[in-house]
């Protein structure tokens, strides 16, 4: 399959936009404005980005506590995230829930919550639901390589295949949980895509760097899905640049290796795809320039919105505990 | 007994320190034990002393390895489980109340279930619903467990040895804000005695008690009803199960009235329990009342979370109430001890 032209050129600024987003908030962060904890994604945009490109708007996605591209890259509204992540009033959880409880609706984001693990079997049961009510809506649910690990994860793809539900489970492998490397959590042979496969599930693994690949794939395995009404579990391979929690980088407490974190900087997704776009002549410095002002310019009105935008009344604390 | 300063994080890494070098049936197993933070500094230099067969990072199998630790028990095996947060617990509810708190029971007294598990508690820097829950009164409403809940660094060293050398299942309480709090510390092998609290301050006018980290805000409030000649006796709960009903009853005897701070919510928790204990063991007319978190999930924003909590202005109007006096401005005039979502000026977040 060769991807449009259109289509490489929208990849490639959803990219720089998530990219720029995260970098943001990191630049801004020190002004103890944003006083919640943030899990950025910063080398993983390519992943939210190329599945996204293949969603509707009704399909409907789940996330877990490093959740601001699976958000963005499905529509959320970016000066409501932004506004949360501030505690404010116009914040999309009201400021009640902060950067690890992102939701909005209309896009499709349906829920984002830090423990880990807790989201996967809930996405299940709206794709269950989906089947009672006789809708072909598809359920995507991210989680990182961490959830795997949880019991819960288990529970719920067997289910899933059990009932056949249209769902898209998707697991960013980067390798860590926090500090944390696979060696004390995974044996050295564990292999996900064939414990899927064995569990009744089709599995593939791909290289979540790429965001052409990631387009591509996600968009065979989408469409097989919506027609078979089976689920699928892709796995992707990738990488975060920056510390698990926090604004940093924090690669001088030595828990990677520099090798490891240099051979993954190499595969950075945004950088590649920029020079791949540039030789094939796709783009030019002209048209990077162009996005990143426009980019800005959105980020600029973001922040600023944010910033003058009300912290919730002190009665609002007692809103909205029952139905 | 030599002491010296030591903050509340480095107290808790002492006592396990020593009871690992005393003990080679200690082990240290949780999330991050090894990693560079130590969970806080409470797990510095263990991995380094005692090894990776004694201290080991693990999958995010809560609830399974909940259950490894309570198997290894009963293979002469005396582990410390820590969780990052009482959250990460709740996945393990069924190892904790179905399995560990019954095990001696439901075998007669064959085979005991010697674990500790540590649950730490978050607040402030916008942590949220998930990761700031208190629910220590989840853990001491069962039987079979014991809940350890200290306030102080001394506290911490001493209740954690007490816990290791326990033959039950104990429920080891931290407040996230205590752990950079200092206060001076014995440096032998020492125990405080589970089940027993501490006086903290002598008081003729009213009872105040409280534990973990509330404990600091009735210290403080007791600063701010001096200003209105009441003098409350302190009490620092220290082991929420078993509680210790005396020290309660014969203070409350002794000034008439109590407030019972509650470290969490305040509906069917431990301040229910302490009132109870009073309605139930005094005779005479008591004027009591109890203050908590608010009756809400905690949220994210500053502006919300700030009200979530009681603290010393907060308890100090309570009990001023109780005296019938209605002071204006309390907030102002005493603001210094109003904490904001941060435990101290040099936290820089996140959690
Ligand atoms: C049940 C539970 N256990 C532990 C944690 C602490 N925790 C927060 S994020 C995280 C890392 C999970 O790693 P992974 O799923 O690979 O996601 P990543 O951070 O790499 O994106 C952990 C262990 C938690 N939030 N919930
Ligand atoms: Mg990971």
């Amino acid at each position: 399959m060769k991807v449009k032209k259109k289509i490489l050129l929208e990849l490639y600024f959803d990219m720089l936009r998530m990219r720029s987003v995260e970098t943001r908030i990191a630049q801004e962060y020190s002004k103890q404005e944003m006083r919640c904890p943030v899990h950025l994604s910063v080398g993983q945009e390519a992943i939210a980005c190329g599945i996204s490109k293949n969603l509707q708007k009704k399909d409907k996605v789940f996330s877990a506590h490093r959740s601001h591209y699976h958000y963005l890259a499905k529509g959320g509204n970016l000066n409501s995230m932004i506004a949360e992540l501030f505690g404010k009033e116009s914040g999309c959880a009201g400021g009640k829930g902060g950067s690890m409880h992102l939701i909005d609706l209309k896009a499709g984001l349906f829920a984002a919550v830090p423990i880990v693990g807790s989201t996967i079997p809930i996405g299940v049961g709206l794709a269950w639901a989906n089947k009672i009510n006789n809708k072909k809506d598809l359920v995507v649910i991210y989680f990182g390589e961490g959830s795997t690990e949880e019991g819960v994860f288990y529970e719920s793809i067997n289910f899933a295949g059990i009932h056949d539900l249209n769902i898209l489970f998707v697991c960013e492998n980067n390798l860590y949980s926090v500090y944390s490397g696979l060696g004390n959590r995974q044996a050295k042979k564990r292999n996900l895509v064939s414990i899927s496969k064995s569990m009744g599930i089709s599995a593939t693994k791909l290289n979540g760097n790429n965001i052409e690949t990631v387009f591509i794939e996600s968009n065979k395995i989408i469409n097989n899905i919506k027609t078979t009404n089976k689920p699928h579990l892709l796995e992707l391979s990738t990488y975060r640049h920056l510390e698990h929690c926090g604004p940093f980088n924090d690669d001088k407490l030595n828990y990677r290796e520099q090798k490891e974190i240099n051979y993954w900087l190499k595969k950075c997704p945004l950088k590649n795809f920029e020079k791949l776009l540039l030789n094939k002549k796709i783009i030019n410095d002209q048209t990077i320039n162009k996005y990143i002002k426009k980019i800005d310019n959105e980020l600029n009105q973001a922040f600023n919105k944010a910033r003058s935008d009300k912290f919730p009344n002190k009665n609002k604390l007692f809103t909205n505990v029952y139905a | 007994m030599h002491k010296r300063k030591l903050n509340f994080s480095e107290a808790i890494n002492e006592g396990i320190d020593q009871a690992m070098g005393k003990d080679k049936s200690v082990i240290v197993m949780g999330l991050g034990v090894d990693d560079p933070k130590r969970i806080f500094g409470t797990t510095r230099n263990l991995i380094e002393k005692y090894g990776k067969n004694r201290v080991f990072d693990l999958p995010t199998s809560e609830n399974a390895f909940t259950g490894f630790a309570i198997g290894a028990s009963l293979g002469n095996i005396k582990p410390i489980l820590v969780h990052q947060r009482v959250e990460f617990a709740l996945l393990t509810m069924d190892q904790i109340i179905n399995q560990a708190a019954k095990w001696f029971y439901m075998n007669d007294g064959l085979m005991n279930v010697p674990i500790v598990i540590r649950l730490i508690v978050g607040r402030g820097w916008g942590q949220g619903p998930q990761h700031s829950q208190n629910l220590s009164s989840l853990f001491a409403h069962i039987p079979g467990l014991k809940v350890v809940s200290p306030s102080s660094p001394n506290d911490a060293k001493g209740l954690m040895i007490a816990s290791i050398l326990d033959k039950n299942p104990i429920i080891f309480f931290e407040n996230r804000w205590l752990h950079t709090t200092y206060g001076d510390v014995p440096k032998d092998f020492f125990r405080e005695t589970i089940g027993k609290s501490k006086i903290i301050s002598r008081g003729t006018d009213i009872t105040l008690v409280a534990d973990s980290y509330m404990t600091i805000e009735i210290i403080n409030a007791k600063k701010i009803l001096k200003d209105f000649n009441i003098n409350p006796e302190i009490i620092d709960l220290r082991t929420l199960r078993p509680i210790d009903e005396k020290t309660i009853i014969k203070s409350v005897n002794k000034t008439g009235k109590l407030l019972a701070v509650d470290s969490g919510w305040v509906k069917f928790g431990i301040s229910a329990e302490i009132l109870s204990i009073v309605n139930e063991n005094i005779n005479k007319n008591i004027i009591s009342k109890r203050i908590g978190i608010k009756d809400t999930p905690i949220p994210s924003t500053r502006s919300l979370a700030n009200h979530s909590y009681p603290n010393a202005v907060t308890i100090a109007s309570e009990v001023l109430k109780l005296f019938d006096i209605k002071p204006k401005n309390m907030f102002n005039k005493y603001s210094k001890f109003v904490p904001g979502d941060i435990p101290n000026e040099n936290f820089r977040g996140p959690f």
